[in-house]
């Protein structure tokens, strides 16, 4: 490379930097306009009176109230509610036991880790169907195990206005698990190894390493997977879209499908724009703790 | 921990009792769907959706693919097929693209303010997308590409920035400084130390990147459903369509075809490159 | 059986065998740690020390033999049955948990009274000197503090026997030392029976009571660190120990004992011979370079070609002919390149080695 003379090199300094920022202008783009300027104007128009088409007014947190009136609206909440303890507990709980005890040593482990998985590759859409034909009464599960020989069998939960979200969590931890599995299967396996002998030296039972050492020393890869499981709990749509259409009735109503549902076929946009902020709320709860735990364990 | 001989008490066994009833639970849905495809309606109003079919037959999946009902059309779910094909190419090559700039540029050059802009972006990726959507769906009908291929794509780009960015972010914090001072001093430009040098030394992380970008836009149902308009329906919003809007008795055995038709493209992928398909997890969310 | 006619082996390894993934690692090994002896295992990276300390823990299920410890036998007991602790190399101390709660958590778990608990800790902590550091977390401790809380925890049990699994290794060598001293003077002032294990032949000296060189499974020499450093039994054991290494030079024995070699002769007539050899013909002559004395008008001359000044002293090496020997100066002579060094080999300090079989004449 030949050298530049002086001036031609404060120039090209120049130049170099400003290629990195305008490298990232697709980024700055995207996060200003798709995910800042959007996020804003959503939240604008909740607070007017927007019904088919945005109106520039000002209705203050009318709509806010309007919604907590709204009975679908306060079901969605509580399904999504009911239904996020349980898929969380669920994911987690089955997810560490898979972790552990493929951990063990067993043969075949290949294999099993690419079954336990294999769910979380297909689209939720996908896992909606395959479970609404296994619940399906006349001639799914309940059929079957009829079958079997089992004639007072009963698994109509899907029809069941008071279990039906109960299926849907049965499909989404179907789904769900293989990944809290593949996460805590790799924290377990960063885990010193010395701390097993350690404590066999010490005379601690397996099952006591795991509850009184193990599950601490992976407390960061637990928030991770509470995170993520939480964020998709707030997310719930394709799924339920698929499995019950928010049926029967409304009785599987999710705050997502709310949304969509009054954002197009309701036309009323305040509303849904009102929900959607509402939406965000808790994901923004989750993430400031989150990222301001992580931060703080940086500087540390 | 330290094994040497195996030995077969209660414990071990009970471990095998869980993990292959666990397997069995995983594999029940997946051999049903398959063994409820190749079945005909008359065997499957028999009930028993446990049994293997007692005549094979490729009807349900000949019907899936060239004649079901999409809503509208009745041509079968291969259109979809196609359309996802033509979504998932370019959002798949665009983004992983733009992910691999920026996690180079933040990475090596940190202009300022690049942190804050990453922090928002990866925030970004936590919001539910009803949050943006109808926003999005007013700029894209101001740029004249709302219900078009280009607009689904451009959305899937925008949504699959953030972990992009991640996962090339995070690989590249693995890449010594020393190799980019080098390139630097040998005078190389931002450009061209990109494509010479850091985009080849980058290929593994791209296979990753493409199987997560493929999976996810592949598998997405909502993106699709709004911005891509009835003539770029992906495959998952048109099964949508073929199980649940139907009038008329419901070809069980068809929608189970057709869910194994959709859900195949990520399944083979998951199943071929299995140990990437991990390395994508361990990537991206653990880092997260 | 009793060695040497003293106290009891205190801990007894009896035709032990080892086998890992089919291949055996440990055969037919006899071993006998004496009471309140520092013993370390020292050999390369795969010659099975650390196999062999896993196994007297329990860690390790042996294929054949038996192993005691203070008189009982505990080939097929728990580790925790066995009153030993182990340190290892990261010191495996329980992250989540306080320094307190490290040493008391196996206690707790077996049922041992909360004051007896109490009791312990406390006694422990005054030995080691950990009174102000039991409510913190290890990540807060330093490198001495921690290895103090792992040999804490393993005397909270009223562990007999102390396993240390090459506890240094991983440590920057000024960090190194300075523990290394730390863990001479708590093996003084505690006086338990200590079993070392590592492949840093200066640790070993330094620490060690008595040496187990170890090679390929098999034990080489046991003996005292002066032993095995004056009088090693194989040629392996020779070049192991000492840095810089001994000088080797092949050669011929005759029946009066003057050794020659191509570029050296040397009369060595004040050699015991440990055995009748049948063949002493081809042999290997061992001296160390710190035997080897510079002297103006010494018998033997080399080539100068490299020299390593170490500060305190230096490394000479010399070219006889085909021959290279190193050489210690504590002088720091100044020499140039090329020169001829002449010097006196210390015949009293020679080792001699059948060339086959290795082993010491």
């Amino acid at each position: 490379m030949q050298a530049k003379s002086h001036g031609a090199t404060s120039k090209a300094r120049l130049h170099l930097k400003f290629i990195p920022h305008a490298a990232l202008l697709p980024m700055s783009l995207t996060v200003v306009f798709g995910y800042l300027a959007t996020v804003l104007w959503t939240l604008k128009i909740s607070l007017s009176s927007s019904r088919t088409l945005p109106v520039d007014n000002f209705v203050g947190l009318a709509q806010y109230e309007r919604l907590f009136d709204n009975e679908r609206w306060l079901l969605s909440l509580n399904n999504l509610a009911l239904y996020g303890v349980l898929f969380i507990i669920a994911c987690v709980v089955i997810g560490f036991l898979l972790a552990v005890f493929i951990d063990q040593n067993v043969t075949g482990e290949g294999v099993l880790r690419t079954i336990f998985l294999y769910p979380y590759a297909m689209s939720f859409v996908a896992t909606g169907l395959v479970w609404q034909w296994m619940l399906t009464p006349g001639i799914g599960i309940q059929q079957g195990i009829r079958q079997l020989g089992f004639k007072d069998f009963q698994f109509d939960w899907i029809i069941d206005q008071d279990m039906v979200i109960y299926t849907v969590v049965i499909a989404t931890v179907w789904q769900a698990s293989g990944l809290v599995m593949a996460m805590l299967l790799a924290g377990l396996r960063g885990i010193d190894e010395d701390i097993w002998k350690a404590a066999r030296m010490d005379g601690i039972p397996a099952w006591r390493v795991y509850l009184s050492i193990i599950i601490p020393m992976l407390a960061p890869n637990f928030a991770t997977v509470f995170l993520l499981l939480a964020t998709a709990v707030v997310k719930l749509f394709d799924a339920v879209e698929a499995m019950t259409q928010g049926g029967p009735g409304t009785a599987s109503e999710v705050p997502a499908k709310f949304i969509m549902d009054h954002l197009f076929g309701r036309a009323n946009l305040a509303l849904a724009s009102a929900g959607a902020i509402m939406m965000l709320l808790p994901v923004l709860a989750l993430l400031v703790p989150y990222a301001y735990a992580r931060a703080r364990k940086g500087k540390a | 921990m330290l094994k040497t001989r195996r030995k077969w008490t209660p414990a071990r066994l009970g471990i095998y009792a869980f993990l292959l009833t666990a397997a069995a639970f995983f594999l029940l849905p997946l051999y049903i769907m398959l063994v409820t495809s190749f079945k005909s309606m008359d065997e499957i109003r028999l009930g028993n959706i446990f049994a293997l079919p007692m005549h094979i037959t490729m009807e349900p999946w000949r019907q899936a693919w060239s004649t079901a009902c999409t809503g509208v059309a009745c041509e079968g779910i291969s259109g979809g097929f196609w359309n996802s094909v033509a979504i998932t190419l370019p959002s798949t090559v665009l983004a992983i693209f733009l992910g691999a700039l920026n996690g180079y540029a933040l990475t090596f050059w940190r202009p300022r303010g690049a942190q804050i802009l990453l922090g928002i972006l990866l925030a970004g990726a936590f919001i539910p997308v009803q949050v943006m959507m109808f926003p999005l769906v007013r700029v894209l009908a101001t740029l004249n590409i709302f219900s078009t291929l280009p607009g689904i794509v451009v959305v899937h780009v925008i949504f699959g920035m953030p972990i992009m960015t991640l996962l090339f972010r995070n690989y590249y914090l693995g890449i010594p400084q020393e190799l980019f001072h080098a390139a630097r001093i040998d005078g190389g430009g931002f450009f061209r130390i990109f494509v010479q040098l850091m985009l080849p030394m980058s290929l593994p992380m791209i296979v990753v990147a493409a199987i997560m970008q493929v999976t996810g836009v592949w598998n997405d149902y909502i993106l699709g459903l709004v911005f891509a308009g009835r003539e770029h329906l992906p495959m998952t919003a048109q099964l949508n369509n073929v199980i649940n809007t139907t009038t008329g008795t419901r070809m069980y055995n068809v929608n189970m075809a057709a869910t194994i038709l959709t859900a195949l493209l990520p399944l083979a992928i998951y199943f071929i490159s299995g140990r990437w398909f991990v390395r994508g997890i361990a990537a991206g969310a653990v880092k997260g | 059986m009793k060695s040497k006619g003293e106290c009891l082996a205190y801990v007894s390894l009896k035709n032990l065998g080892i086998e890992l993934g089919g291949q055996k690692i440990i055969d037919q090994l006899d071993l006998d740690v004496e009471e309140g002896e520092f013993l370390v295992l020292l050999g390369p990276s795969g010659c099975g020390k650390s196999t062999l300390l896993h196994s007297i823990a329990g860690l390790i299920d042996i294929a054949a033999g038996s192993i005691e410890i203070a008189g009982t036998d505990v080939s097929h007991a728990e580790p925790s049955d066995r009153q030993i602790g182990m340190v290892f190399q990261s010191y495996a101390l329980y992250p989540t948990m306080t320094v307190e709660k490290n040493m008391s958590f196996g206690l707790r778990i077996n049922g041992v009274p909360k004051a007896e608990i109490q009791k312990r800790i406390a006694r422990v902590a005054e030995m080691l000197q950990l009174q102000n550091l039991l409510q913190r977390k290890p990540a807060q401790l330093s490198g001495g503090q921690r290895q103090r809380v792992a040999i804490g925890r393993a005397l909270v049990r009223e562990a007999r026997v102390f396993l240390f699994d090459e506890p240094l290794s991983n440590l920057d060598a000024k960090l190194r030392t300075e523990l290394r001293r730390e863990l001479k003077l708590l093996h003084q002032n505690l006086g338990s029976t200590m079993l070392y294990v590592t492949h840093d032949q200066v640790e070993a000296m330094t620490l060690a009571s008595r040496i187990v060189v170890m090679r390929a499974g098999k034990i080489q020499q046991l003996g005292t660190p002066t032993e095995v450093y004056e009088r090693p039994a194989n040629l392996f054991v020779a070049g192991f120990l000492g840095a810089p290494a001994m000088n080797f030079i092949p050669g011929k024995l005759d029946t009066v004992q003057n050794f020659s070699s191509e570029y050296l002769k040397l009369a060595l007539p004040a050699y015991v011979c440990a055995t009748e050899s049948a063949h002493a013909d081809d042999v290997v002559l061992g001296i160390r370079p710190e035997h080897l004395q510079i002297q103006e008008h010494g018998t033997y001359s080399g080539q100068l070609a490299l020299v390593e000044p170490m500060g305190n002293h230096q490394l000479l090496w010399l070219n006889m002919g085909k021959q290279q020997l190193c050489l210690l100066d504590h002088d720091n002579r100044n020499f140039v390149l090329g020169d001829a060094v002449h010097f006196d080999i210390d015949t009293a300090r020679a080792s001699l080695f059948d060339a086959v079989s290795g082993l010491r004449l």
